[in-house]
């Protein structure tokens, strides 16, 4: 269910309900898969999974025949989510609203609050199965303040499996710092930069490139740059990552993945050090190593190698943010890029014209630039870092991270 | 002149819906109510390197109502028609809650009508063995280059029967066919990864992704050139676009600040886009048009079952017209074109593109190239977006241009730039309109739709590429 504010105003209330029911079979060697939902029965979702196993790859792996992890113990469920009235959430979204024009009177905000309960059922006929509930609560807010043909986009949100986990106040708070900091226009010129990547900046820069780069499938064909670097250090020692579908109540979390295998805790990167990529049964039996639990059906298709919550220096790092922001001289903040993932993504490359961003001037803060676009290598970034922020988010639910405080990145501008 | 439009309709309704959808809305208490109903079928195929990774099929059917009670709606999704008429209950009750200021729809002629595309070879009913088999010839050619390391392709094709009814008569059946297909090279050496890729797209005709050995063969070529090709020096260039990035400018440039409902409800973006004003010169011309056949952003009714019709954005460079829903017409006091468009069932219509271009100029490639001194040639897209008035998107394949002449390849660039001066810096329009039918248009989490865009080669001049 949600409710969704346009322009200020509650302009929709939407209720929604499905299912869907996924089969996959290993027909005479072959994977054979098939989804449906709505009306039309079992008989068609066997027939067109049959049909697609003549063409299917080689069924190279085993069910589980027990879901070990007692779902129990990873907590992902809150019954008050159910409980939550559409006039709470109306309410919320107008409070949200009410404290960002209090600040700026002329923003328009688009404000959504969301709340969803659901179970996940899964049986093999290796004898395993098992089931869990879960329950999402989240709310968040676009601004656009347009000034003749200027507009300043700012924004947030945050989601949590339960209700008390996340707050309006919290949230309101960041979009005014925003809207603080960019309340003056400045201009960078085309050089290279030291560069503050809020959590918010890195989730939309720096997040892609490393998604692809630890999804066992891209290491198994050969397509990632960390292919041959287990266990060699190719971060700053300073930096540790983690994926981890087991802490509580966050919204990437489950007590087993869509194939039945085990949650965990995950360690991607150790002190600077490669140590895992992630696997699914199919991916891991063909690169000969073990499920990591992460094979997660993403909408329609098969399990794949996916992240849950991802863990960026999980108990942070070694500087607040205003010591980061008065140790640089010339330099830029970013917090949200456009286009960041659209470059070759493969390689680490990000590239993108900065939404979102800050001029620093000796020390401080001087206001938002337009115009500008950054352009650089997740993988040289992230060698050798100036600083770890000491205060970590979640972002969009998923990713849990400190500012990162990277010495050199290219900044191009409109005129140079 | 009236488009001509290859649908054969024939009248013979799904009489079982349509007695539900009736019943159900007897006695309803809201100001409008519309039901939307859908079953769809799809095929998916991906590869990955010599792997065929995923052939999957998938059926699915659900609907929604949507109601609208003094300017506000309320939604309700769901997998079964049972209790229709409870759910046409709870979308009032859920209008109720909010609060806008009344709404009274832009008025309609109610529409009875059936559309069936017709096609040649309807690519959903092609033998999985045939497309399997055309897919795996592609994939061997762009393997065969001993450089290339992987491969990536996506095969997609789908079926939807979508029926439409409101509370003022209309009952609209429209089944509506769409494929997608993208190659991707990936090139491999010492450290380096690059790749290279296409992508394409139809009404769901199966021969758009017939006969592609040639370009396989290209794609790995060219992955393969890049990974020796430079980085462009980041900066302020004359840049010259090719048409299907030039038709993606045109979208994510122009186009989604041409739906109203980024407008209706913002008064100072409703003084930026007053019809009558100046955006660029005389020679720019850009429409959106559902009524041109067979593009994948084609239709007969948009999912408002209001009558799709073609829109000039931009005549001679003068802002004249803008996409429209019932609502945002009605909310600006215009008429409504025929844009609300919805992904599926589980989302009710917004304002949407269809087929977005910028018609034919008079220049020829030769003219446009021979008159820039330094310049950037960026061909084919990996992707676009927009912030309204900021755009960035990026070009597959990009050389540097010198001396009005074509010269090195260059690794993927990325071109970013403020619409309204952008439009202005266009100074010439080539004479070579080519439509695009390899995207998917996202907003408001529903993606991808099915559009498509175009546009003859155009050059901007100062346009800011990233580079490093």
């Amino acid at each position: 269910m949600s409710v969704q504010f346009e322009a200020n105003e509650l302009k929709q209330v939407q209720t929604k309900e499905s299912s869907s029911l996924a089969l996959r079979i290993f027909r005479g060697g072959k994977i054979g898969f098939a989804i449906a939902s709505g009306e039309g029965g079992l008989d068609t979702l066997v027939d067109m999974a049959v049909e697609t196993s003549q063409f299917g790859s080689l069924a190279n792996f085993q069910f589980p025949s027990q879901f070990h992890q007692d779902s129990s113990k990873v907590c992902i469920f809150d019954s008050e989510v159910g409980d939550l009235t559409k006039e709470r959430m109306i309410d919320i979204g107008k409070e949200l609203i009410t404290q960002i024009r209090a600040h700026t009177p002329d923003i328009i905000c688009d404000v959504e609050v969301i709340k969803r309960t659901g179970s996940i059922s899964i049986i093999n006929s290796q004898g395993g199965s098992g089931r869990y509930d879960k329950s999402f609560f989240g709310f968040g807010l676009e601004g656009i303040v347009v000034r003749d043909t200027d507009m300043l986009f700012v924004g947030d949100s945050e989601s949590s499996c339960r209700v008390d986990f996340i707050g309006i106040n919290d949230l309101a708070a960041r979009v005014i710092w925003q809207l603080e900091m960019a309340k003056e226009k400045a201009a960078v010129s085309t050089k290279r930069l030291p560069v503050i990547f809020t959590s918010n900046g890195v989730a939309s820069v720096l997040l892609s490139p490393i998604l692809l780069a630890f999804n066992g499938k891209t290491v198994l064909e050969g397509a990632s740059p960390l292919k041959d670097r287990l266990g060699e250090k190719v971060f700053d020692k300073k930096l540790n990552l983690w994926d981890d579908a087991t802490v509580a109540f966050r919204v990437g979390s489950y007590p087993f993945d869509d194939e039945g295998v085990p949650s965990q805790h995950l360690p991607l990167v150790t002190n600077g050090i490669v140590t895992n990529f992630l696997y699914d049964l199919r991916t891991a039996a063909l690169a000969g190593t073990q499920s990591t639990g992460n094979g997660r059906r993403v909408e329609s298709g098969f399990p794949n190698p996916t992240i849950s919550s991802l863990r960026l220096c999980q108990s942070g790092g070694d500087v607040s943010f205003q010591a980061m922001v008065e140790d640089i001289k010339g330099g830029l903040i970013v917090e949200q890029v456009m286009g960041a993932e659209q470059g070759n993504v493969l390689s680490g490359d990000f590239g993108g014209n900065v939404l979102l961003g800050y001029k620093v001037e000796n020390g401080e803060i001087v206001g938002r630039v337009k115009d500008t676009m950054i352009a650089g290598n997740v993988y040289k970034v992230l060698e050798e870092l100036l600083g770890i922020g000491q205060e970590t988010r979640w972002v969009g639910g998923i990713l849990q991270t400190p500012s990162l405080y990277c010495p050199r990145v290219s900044v191009t501008t409109k005129g140079g | 002149m009236a488009a001509t439009f290859a649908f054969i309709r024939v009248k013979s309704y799904n009489r079982g819906v349509r007695n539900l959808i009736a019943e159900s809305l007897k006695g309803h208490s809201a100001d409008y109510i519309e039901i939307h109903f859908e079953e769809s079928q799809a095929t998916s195929i991906v590869y990955r390197g010599k792997r065929l990774e995923e052939i999957s099929r998938a059926r699915n059917s659900g609907g929604n109502v949507r109601a609208l009670v003094k300017g506000s709606w309320g939604f309700v999704s769901f997998n079964s028609l049972d209790g229709l008429r409870d759910k046409v209950a709870l979308a009032t009750e859920e209008a109720r809650l909010a609060s806008r200021g009344p709404l009274k729809l832009f008025s309609m002629e109610a529409v009875i009508d059936k559309v069936v595309p017709q096609l040649k070879q309807d690519a959903t009913n092609v033998s999985l063995a045939i497309k399997k088999e055309l897919l795996d010839r592609y994939n061997d050619i762009m393997l065969s280059n001993h450089k290339i390391q992987s491969s990536r392709i996506n095969y997609r094709d789908n079926k939807k029967q979508r029926t439409f009814a409101n509370s003022e008569g209309s009952y609209i059946e429209q089944a509506k066919t769409d494929l997608s297909l993208r190659l991707t090279a990936i090139a491999h050496d010492d450290n380096e990864i690059q790749q290279a890729g296409l992508s394409l797209g139809s009404n769901g005709e199966f021969a758009a992704v017939e006969e592609l050995h040639g370009q396989a063969r290209e794609i790995a070529r060219r992955a393969v050139a890049l990974l020796s090709a430079p980085q462009v020096k980041g900066g302020d260039y004359t840049v010259l676009l090719d048409p299907v990035l030039a038709g993606v400018f045109a979208h994510e440039a122009f186009g989604h600040l041409s739906e109203s409902d980024f407008v209706y409800q913002n008064d100072n973006l409703q003084k930026v886009m007053i019809l009558g004003k100046r955006f660029g010169g005389k020679h720019l011309n850009i429409v959106d048009d559902p009524t041109i056949p067979n593009l994948r952003g084609s239709y007969r009714y948009d999912d408002e079952g209001t009558p799709a019709r073609r829109t000039y954005l931009i005549r001679e460079g003068v802002l004249e017209g803008r996409l429209h829903s019932r609502e945002t017409a009605a909310r600006m006091g215009e008429s409504t074109t025929g844009n609300a468009r919805a992904l599926n069932y589980l989302f009710p219509p917004i304002v949407r593109m269809s087929n977005t271009y910028i018609e034919r100029g008079s220049a020829s490639f030769e003219e446009m190239l021979g008159d820039i001194e330094e310049g950037i040639y960026v061909k084919d897209w990996y992707g676009g977006t927009t912030s309204l008035e900021m755009f960035t998107f990026s070009a597959g394949e990009a050389y540097m241009i010198r001396h009005g002449r074509l010269a090195e390849l260059l690794r993927p660039v990325v071109l970013t730039g403020n619409v309204f001066t952008t439009l202005r810096n266009i100074d010439a329009i080539g004479n070579d309109l080519e439509m695009n039918q390899g995207g998917g248009c996202g907003k408001g989490g529903q993606s991808p739709l099915p559009v498509s865009d175009g546009s003859p080669h155009i050059r901007i001049r100062h346009c800011v590429v990233g580079g490093r």
